[in-house]
């Protein structure tokens, strides 16, 4: 019993981070009818923002420490963060510690911007184009960045490690431990999925988008400038999938091939929940993540072996075949 | 009257059959004279440098470049000389090899089988390489091995760990120097029950490919045979990104030790995973429960971060070590470039070195000669005491470092504390060992 709650733990755990993604997917395609193969670099990007704020916080100077001596018998240089030296060792370490959780407020910001660029520069070009050469354009802009990346950052991947107040493991029920910041990525998930529907349910802006989500043209017809809303809506989508990478850090190194990890998986997470259904993202996430952890398991892999890297693509062969618009899709979308 | 029989047509018919005349005897010269493959008849000799310049192994690759620049530099006299002035044979002498200037071309190994083949191929056809080198995974050193075989050029190993390389899949052009996971087993397995006793449960989490399949063979063996009970071995696909699913089921297992058979990023996110989920406060069977990974590197290492620290691993070399080959090494290496090398480096650097002085020994560069010269080569002064190339299978054998996770690094390169040096004497398998079984070494083939 125990190890079933575990593995349930754990598929809402995967799926927090391919619903956040598929979220931002299928936002995308509902608004723009864009397919966009660029949306995992967007993930690794967001992780790489908390990276970026790891390494500003650690900007270091250098001290000769006589005593020691580095690799060549040199005196050692003795590095110490400049924040450290103006707060103190206590304040600055404790800025340092939580690094991740401060990366949100460079994120958000960044990730609005560079979708906005992406939007306005390349792939409004691209509306009118067939999705195949969608694909084509947004699948070379992800090679494009995630090289950026790597010449910067390299191909080794790097630790950004979770506040130590949120390390460790939380018992949950006697013989169920889990690590207490996969809980909180649950939560913030939760959080920013609710956010999303709230946003585009409870403002005026969140119902013209839903109004162009229907019927582009006649919303148009009324004088509302669309395009701008559904402008600021990819780089919304953008600014969640930069959410999902930052606060995946702690779970996984971030490295500069972890968008495209992700990329495919979350596709088939929007298809099996429906192009353009932002509930069948979510419920397809979660669902499929459960599916995957449980497939996992040494009982499914000793009973069909290689079950564990075929169940997601499997599932979706049978709704593919069965439902071809998705669980939630709306009829006539990809069918 | 006389007629002229000289027609258009005559002409061409008797200058093509000519010209067919002349040209023959030089296609043939073409291929006679050449002894074997790319046989070096100017001033200079063209070395092949196959290496991940791309691609999740890209930092190491870096690295594996930089050693061959200096070994480059150094065979043709500049520098300090770096090992060369170390190095037990003393056939080197700084004036490039058998007196032709070295130079050398870079390939994309790309960490994948077709890829580095088709940058090999290249580097041989096009290029003219006469040996190539380098790589970081088992599977390119296996098929690049294949293809230096067939096109008949020396190939020298750059990192690859599984037992196939110098097992079921040697090949007598092929030599490898880095060590392997039989010896990874045989090192760690008695640190392991000296440390944590013999009485223990492992569950194994291992890569589903060529190295991770025969790096558990060896570990779960070794160990074993000192008493631990092998309690499960779970394959993990190499392109799984997050192992908490693998890592869960440990939890209620029953077993007190994890090992990570992994590498690389996989290793980097399995044991950060295993960290998470507190095995390394957890006690079990009232022991406290272990986390083992067999192969370490310090770049791996670094990406681990935190998390390394105290975790128990075999490495080939380390540049704390304090012989006189490592010194010069890495005072070599880390004036150059301003940090120390790593192990792919240093194996990399040796590797260059072996076979340079291999022709100057043999006094040719045909690649009968070299393995003649390196076959049952004893030397030392290289890094990892005295060393022999076996014969029988192109292995290496020398000491093994058994390290840890150091507590207290001092510095972003000082991740690594060598626990023990294995002696030779204890990884030394006999050739027909079952691990290494089932392919033959052949003869070489100089492509003549």
């Amino acid at each position: 019993m125990d190890a079933i709650i575990l593995q349930i733990l754990n598929g809402l755990d995967k799926g927090s981070a391919y619903a956040l993604i598929a979220l931002g997917l299928t936002l995308i395609f509902g608004t723009l009818g864009v397919v966009n193969f660029a949306h995992g670099a967007l993930f690794m990007i967001g992780a790489f923002c908390a990276v970026t704020v790891q390494r500003l916080l650690t900007l270091s100077f250098e001290t000769v420490d006589p005593e020691k001596t580095d690799f060549l018998g040199q005196p050692l240089k003795v590095k110490t963060p400049y924040i450290e030296s103006w707060f103190g060792p206590e304040v600055g370490t404790a800025i340092i510690d939580w690094a991740v959780p401060l990366a949100i407020l460079l994120t958000i910001p960044v990730m609005l911007a560079i979708g906005y660029v992406m939007e306005r520069g390349l792939i409004k070009h691209f509306y009118k184009r067939p999705h195949a050469d969608q694909i084509l354009v947004t699948f070379g802009l992800a090679i494009v960045l995630q090289e950026i990346v790597k010449y910067y950052f390299g191909a080794n991947p790097i630790q950004t490690p979770a506040p130590d107040a949120l390390t460790g493991v939380a018992q949950l029920m006697p013989g169920v431990v889990y690590p207490i910041w996969r809980i909180v990525y649950f939560c913030f998930a939760v959080l920013i999925i609710g956010g999303v529907f709230a946003f585009l349910q409870f403002t005026t802006f969140g119902m013209v988008v839903r109004a162009g989500m229907a019927d582009r043209e006649t919303v148009g017809l009324l004088g509302i400038n669309i395009d701008k809303r559904f402008t600021i809506m990819f780089g919304i989508a953008a600014a969640v999938a930069g959410l999902a990478g930052v606060m995946y850090g702690p779970i996984n190194a971030p490295n500069y091939h972890m968008g495209m990890d992700f990329l495919v998986l979350s596709f088939v997470v929007v298809v099996v929940g429906g192009m353009g259904s932002l509930p069948g993202a979510v419920l397809a996430g979660f669902l499929l993540g459960i599916l995957e952890s449980f497939a996992s398991t040494t009982w499914a892999t000793t009973t069909i072996p290689g079950i564990n890297q075929i169940i997601i693509y499997l599932v979706a062969i049978i709704i593919l075949l069965t439902r071809p618009r998705g669980l939630m899709g709306r009829k006539g979308v990809m069918e | 009257m006389s007629k002229n029989s000289v027609t258009r047509r005559g002409v061409l018919k008797s200058g093509a059959v000519a010209g067919a005349g002349v040209a023959l005897p030089t296609i043939f010269t073409a291929s006679s004279a050449a002894a074997f493959t790319n046989e070096p008849t100017g001033s200079s000799v063209t070395l092949g440098f196959n290496v991940p310049q791309t691609g999740p192994y890209a930092d190491e690759g870096a690295d594996e470049l930089r050693a061959y620049e200096l070994a480059v530099e150094h065979l043709n006299g500049g520098g300090d000389g770096g090992m060369m002035g170390t190095f037990s044979s003393k056939a080197l002498q700084g004036n490039g090899i058998l007196g032709k200037k070295v130079e050398y071309v870079t390939g994309d190994t790309q960490t994948k089988s077709d890829a580095a083949r088709a940058s090999a191929q290249s580097m041989i056809q096009k290029d003219g390489a006469i040996m190539i080198t380098g790589g970081s995974s088992s599977g390119v050193a296996v098929a690049v091995q294949g293809l230096c075989q067939e096109a008949g050029v020396i190939f020298m190993a750059g990192l690859t760990h599984s037992n196939d390389t110098t097992g079921k899949d040697k090949k007598a052009n092929g030599f490898r120097h880095f060590f392997n996971a039989y010896m990874s087993g045989a090192a760690l397995a008695p640190v392991l029950a000296e440390l944590y006793g013999d009485d223990r449960k492992a569950y194994h989490l291992t890569a589903d490919y060529t190295w991770g399949w025969t790096q558990q063979e060896s570990i779960a063996a070794a160990t074993e045979a000192l008493g631990w009970e092998t309690v499960e071995n779970v394959l993990t696909p190499l392109a799984a990104t997050d192992f908490s699913s693998y890592i869960a089921p440990v939890l209620n297992s029953g077993a007190d030790v994890l090992v990570l058979n992994h590498y690389g990023g996989n290793m980097v996110n399995s044991l950060t995973n295993a960290v998470q989920f507190g095995l390394r406060e957890k006690q079990v069977n009232g022991k406290n429960f272990e986390i083992v990974v067999p192969l370490f590197s310090r770049l791996m290492a670094r990406g681990a971060g935190e998390n390394i620290k105290g975790i128990l691993g075999s490495t080939n070399w380390h540049w704390s070590l304090q012989d006189e080959g490592t010194k010069a090494f890495v005072k070599s290496f880390g004036t150059k470039y301003g940090f120390p090398p790593s192990q792919a480096a240093h194996t990399c650097y040796a590797q260059t070195l072996l076979y340079a002085d291999a022709v100057e020994r043999a006094g040719s560069f045909n690649p009968c000669a070299v393995v003649e010269a390196l076959e049952g080569f004893e030397f030392d002064g290289l890094g990892n005491g005295p060393t022999l190339y076996r014969a029988e299978d192109h292995q290496c054998f020398k000491d093994v470092l058994v390290v840890k996770g150091k507590e207290n690094p001092t510095s972003e390169f000082d991740l690594l504390e060598v626990v023990q040096i294995t002696p030779r004497a204890q990884v030394e398998y006999a050739p027909d060992h079952p691990m290494f079984a089932g392919g033959a070494l052949g003869s070489c083939n100089s492509g003549a």
